[in-house]
């Protein structure tokens, strides 16, 4: 780490900053995962960490390395691209998974298939 | 020509991500990296994906600044709903919306944009039906999904893809 010595004071106050900045996001999409009270409820936590995490993170970076390398800053844009692209494969399949065991246990408070739900009145889809 | 380069785009994209990953235009990378892009993309063939077709790069960029800017404040949102001391759980619910998009490709980058945005998790979606299911975490604000969904996004992917 001792090379960040060389960072300039301009450009150590942004790279700080947004470093902090993320990794309180991440900690809060990790204290979320703990808060909140139900499976699909903590789905949407981690995806603090994989958007607003990641893009402060990954900016920070970019300005450290774009400064004290002068090398081209793309490493960075991929890591993003890739973490979007990617998320919602996981993230599917979890919750898709946790409707299946849901609905297999009958759970009320899961909407059922779709096709049962349109032709259901009682069941408001918003159309 | 095309038997041999099935993807002639995508194999060049691949080959410039190689490049990339290893900061190197050595003949060796080069070599190696084309190698691999031509032989991946004949794995594409196999998949047979739907060959998008970009058009109006102004729409898209108008959908990256929403994508940005909904990222932006649903961060905002649901760090609010995580660290708030109330002891009233968050209002989630489940919700239902009808997509009337039909190029996969469109539906695949949909996908990623809802589920990027913290608050909205893509649960499940029924070709048949066309219905969409989604899970919100904070419904109290009083969004309407729907129309979020079909003017905010769907009507620029529609632009872009079809």
């Amino acid at each position: 780490m001792t090379f960040l010595v060389d960072l300039p004071v301009w450009a150590a106050i942004p790279v700080c900053l947004l470093l902090l900045s993320g990794s309180a996001i991440t900690l809060a999409g990790a204290i979320g995962i703990v808060r909140f009270q139900s499976f699909y409820e903590r789905l949407h936590a981690p995806t603090l960490c994989t958007s607003g995490g990641v893009l402060l993170i990954a900016t920070s970076s970019m300005i450290a390395f774009g400064v004290l390398q002068n090398r081209w800053i793309v490493h960075e844009v991929l890591i993003v691209i890739f973490m979007i692209v990617t998320t919602p494969v996981t993230l599917m399949l979890l919750g898709q998974s946790a409707l299946y065991r849901d609905r297999a246990e009958k759970n009320p408070e899961v909407p059922r298939k779709t096709e049962t739900a349109k032709t259901d009145p009682k069941i408001d889809i918003g159309v | 020509m095309r038997y041999w380069f099935p993807y002639p785009v995508l194999s060049l994209l691949l080959l410039g991500f190689w490049l990339l990953v290893n900061q190197s235009v050595s003949p060796g990378q080069i070599l190696l990296g084309t190698v691999l892009s031509v032989s991946l993309s004949w794995a594409m063939v196999n998949l047979e994906p739907s060959k998008p077709r970009l058009r109006r790069p102004g729409a898209a960029l108008r959908l990256a600044g929403f994508v940005v800017r909904d990222i932006a404040q649903s961060n905002i949102a649901v760090l609010g709903a995580v660290l708030s001391r109330r002891k009233r759980p968050v209002q989630s619910a489940f919700v239902m919306v009808e997509l009337q998009l039909q190029d996969d490709n469109a539906i695949a980058l949909l996908a990623c944009i809802l589920t990027t945005t913290p608050g909205t998790a893509w649960l499940e979606y029924d070709r048949q039906t066309r219905m969409l299911l989604i899970h919100v975490l904070d419904t109290a604000d009083g969004k309407d999904w729907q129309s979020i969904v079909t003017h905010r996004y769907e009507r620029l992917l529609r632009e872009i893809f079809e």
